[in-house]
């Protein structure tokens, strides 16, 4: 592992992170700390306005577009712990400014600076093994934006399997859609359910007793019905994972 | 065909609760998506092949108006007819007096989407005329009085037993228990209609404007008895379905049928030229194209959901689809179903008749990924949502939404004061003890309910990371 003290950055912590899972921030905070990168807080942060963008309401998700840039201008790397997050500012934040050429190329600007966490450990810090230790069988699920959108399929699979002791499976349909989508788990639970039911049956299957990935958005849905049916997988964000073999 | 859009909510709980219809859906997975991938592995230059079709398509759209007046020249040059029919009455009204010019009594049909937006063998029917699909699956359907599952396989849905008691009742064979006997009889049934009919449907692929082609693409050979036996043959076509040059035509067949199906090349590829010529040994006296408008110009007009005019109905993004292979095609309500159709049905039929199915999607972009022209279906309908809530064509739809329009009226506000923000964690984190089970929220009401009648909630956490690295994160990264 290599130090990085000349690297700063900030951190986004995205609204469910900040709001219901903190210790996600805290793993991220450790690791991001023992590798040497400075940190800091924008602390009038909150959220990125996917919500709204993704309902429909984009005089609300621009409000909050144009205020997320005011809050993080600057030379900082922005590092998030959300693939999704990461995708509404890199890919969707243009959709939203379409007919704004100025803010476009703000745009562009930003974007070259926002990294989801596993990218940002790969990609600008070079780091490929954690040198981390842990038992168990562990699985990976392919968030959709954080594949799709911005590409990322081979970076946390390599930061997982440097963790000696463990058992990687793949997860069969690794890449098929938990079925959240943000407000369509709620206007349709039925639909909803049935692909997630689908997306725990290969879970089960894959013998794991780790599931990692990279947004706690998909986790809460898969981990709300691991504790639903009763079934003892650990759902973990990979920030937590490596937290966790890190220590040892 | 009636637009059941409406109740797409209802009708998809319908086929969840169906076990035939599930189990035949996971081949869409194991079978179509699968065999898709395989065969993308095996075409080295496939993001080329996309990218260029996409660029075709893009220029063709834009020059829309000219390539259909190089296709009705090149048509008519070669004896064939043109119509232009503005709406699926038009079409149906132009098709019904060729029969009758013709004395048709019985008609043969190869597969075609479009005949489906005009209710044709309906039309048929009040009409007098005796008209029979001809593609197996399409056959199924008729014989089940049902609408298409699947673009690309319709009858996708019905179990061997299901079809096998279709033909005793409805073709009254006797009963067979395996699928090549139940292919026989079919085969045996059909063959005695092609060489009776009177005048052929098809829809049509591609039409290749430079030498004024429609290129069909079947696994049976159906079309190709359609378009040769009887004295008069119909094509039908959606107005978008055009290719500038034979050499395109190449590119487009190799996506389509390796997104398709994931066949290298399908059994059957047959181009028609016009009618029958003076030397020619068979074919029909008489060529017609019927190009369909019927709400297409409404798509073209409008620059954020063109693309979706790109779409060669190919079915990959059904097949990709976790929605689609949950609900399958019926709950959609109305001729496509699927990604594709969550933007063309609402385009076609009217986005107040077809609002729900916008929403009925997690973004999760598989279609796009998929896409042998690569549309990009979660953008669109995005923008459809975006049209439905702040709109000015459908205030029906806004007050249907006003609720939520309220919550993110007051989600604005709260994210945009951090201090607020805090404030309302706070009472939410006192609020939600009641319902609290074992670090779980079981069951909530009002607009959690949803969530949690598959999955338990996450409590709001008593501390939130703002606050932790305010009292301890912050300073730790000074000491060092």
């Amino acid at each position: 592992m290599s130090s990085s003290s000349n690297v700063n950055a900030s951190i986004f912590i995205t609204c469910l992170v900040d709001q219901l899972y903190p210790e996600v921030g805290q793993s991220m905070v450790n690791i991001l700390r023992k590798l040497g990168v400075n940190l800091d807080f924008p602390k009038e942060q909150t959220c990125c306005g996917q919500p709204a963008f993704n309902s429909g309401y984009h005089r609300e998700a621009k409000d909050m577009a144009r205020r997320y840039m005011k809050i993080f201008k600057g030379n900082n790397y922005i590092i998030v712990p959300s693939g999704s997050c990461g995708a509404m500012i890199r890919v969707f934040y243009n959709q939203l400014f379409q007919d704004e050429p100025d803010v476009l190329s703000e745009l562009e600007e930003l974007s070259s600076r926002v990294f989801e966490f596993s990218e940002f450990l790969v990609q600008i810090l070079g780091i490929t093994d954690v040198d981390g230790k842990l038992n168990g069988d562990v699985t990976y699920h392919d968030c959709c934006h954080l594949r799709r959108e911005l590409g990322i399929i081979s970076q946390p699979r390599d930061l997982i399997k440097s963790v000696k002791g463990i058992n990687f499976v793949e997860l069969n349909q690794s890449d098929v859609c938990c079925g959240f989508g943000g407000t369509f788990a709620i206007k349709y639970p039925d639909i909803s359910g049935a692909i997630l039911d689908q997306k725990i049956r290969n879970i089960k299957n894959s013998g794991a007793d780790i599931l990692v990935a990279n947004d706690t958005s998909c986790l809460m849905h898969m981990r709300g019905s691991f504790s639903r049916l009763g079934l003892d997988i650990e759902a973990m964000h990979i920030a937590e994972f490596l937290d966790k073999a890190m220590e040892g | 065909m009636s637009i059941q859009a409406k109740h797409f909510k209802k009708n998809a709980t319908k086929a969840i609760k169906n076990p035939q219809i599930q189990t035949n859906l996971k081949r869409l997975y194991s079978h179509f998506h699968l065999a898709r991938e395989d065969a993308v592995k095996a075409t080295h230059n496939w993001e080329d092949l996309r990218n260029q079709a996409r660029e075709i398509k893009e220029h063709v759209i834009n020059h829309l108006d000219y390539y259909l007046e190089v296709l009705e020249e090149r048509i008519k040059g070669h004896g064939g007819k043109v119509y232009f029919a503005k709406d699926a009455n038009a079409a149906n009204e132009y098709i019904l007096n060729i029969a009758r010019d013709n004395d048709v009594k019985l008609v043969t049909k190869s597969k075609s989407m479009v005949s489906e937006e005009m209710n044709l063998n309906h039309v048929f029917g009040q009409a007098g005329i005796e008209s029979v699909e001809t593609d197996l699956g399409e056959y199924i359907i008729q014989l089940a009085d049902e609408t298409p599952f699947h673009i690309v396989a319709p009858a996708i849905h019905k179990s061997k037993e299901e079809v096998s008691e279709l033909f005793v009742t409805k073709a009254h064979t006797p009963k067979y228990e395996s699928i090549p006997e139940l292919t026989e009889a079919a085969r045996g049934l059909l063959r005695d209609k092609f060489a009776k009919a009177d005048m052929g449907i098809t829809g049509v692929n591609f039409a290749v404007a430079e030498t004024g082609t429609i290129a069909l693409v079947t696994n049976e050979g159906n079309a190709r008895m359609c378009t040769s036996v009887p004295r008069v043959h119909v094509a039908i076509m959606g107005m978008e379905k055009i290719v500038p040059t034979l050499e395109d035509l190449g590119l487009f067949l190799k996506l389509l049928v390796r997104a398709a199906t994931g066949q290298p090349v399908t059994s059957y590829f047959t181009f028609v030229t016009g009618p029958k010529r003076d030397d020619d040994e068979d074919g029909p006296d008489e060529f017609h194209l019927v190009i369909l408008d019927n709400g297409r110009s409404k798509i073209l007009a409008n620059p954020a959901l063109r693309e979706s005019l790109y779409c060669i109905r190919c079915g990959a993004c059904l097949n990709a689809c976790p929605v689609y292979r949950t609900v399958g095609g019926h709950a959609y309500g109305w001729v496509y179903p699927g990604p594709i159709g969550k933007i063309i049905t609402p385009m076609l039929t009217g986005l107040g008749e077809a609002s729900d199915l916008p929403f009925a999607s997690t973004l999760c972009g598989a279609c796009h990924e998929v896409c042998p022209i690569k549309i990009n279906i979660p953008r669109m309908l995005v923008t459809l949502r975006n049209e439905l809530i702040e709109g000015k064509t459908y205030p029906k739809e806004k007050t249907r939404h006003i609720f939520e329009s309220l919550l993110f009226k007051g989600w604005n506000i709260t994210m945009k004061t951090p201090i607020l923000l805090n404030i309302i964690s706070k009472i939410g984190v006192k609020l939600q003890r009641p319902w609290i089970r074992k670090g779980k929220i079981k069951r909530i009401p009002l607009l959690f309910s949803g969530w949690t009648k598959y999955r338990d909630l996450p409590p709001l956490s008593s501390k939130s990371f703002r606050e932790i690295w305010e009292e301890k994160l912050k300073d730790k990264g000074k000491m060092n």
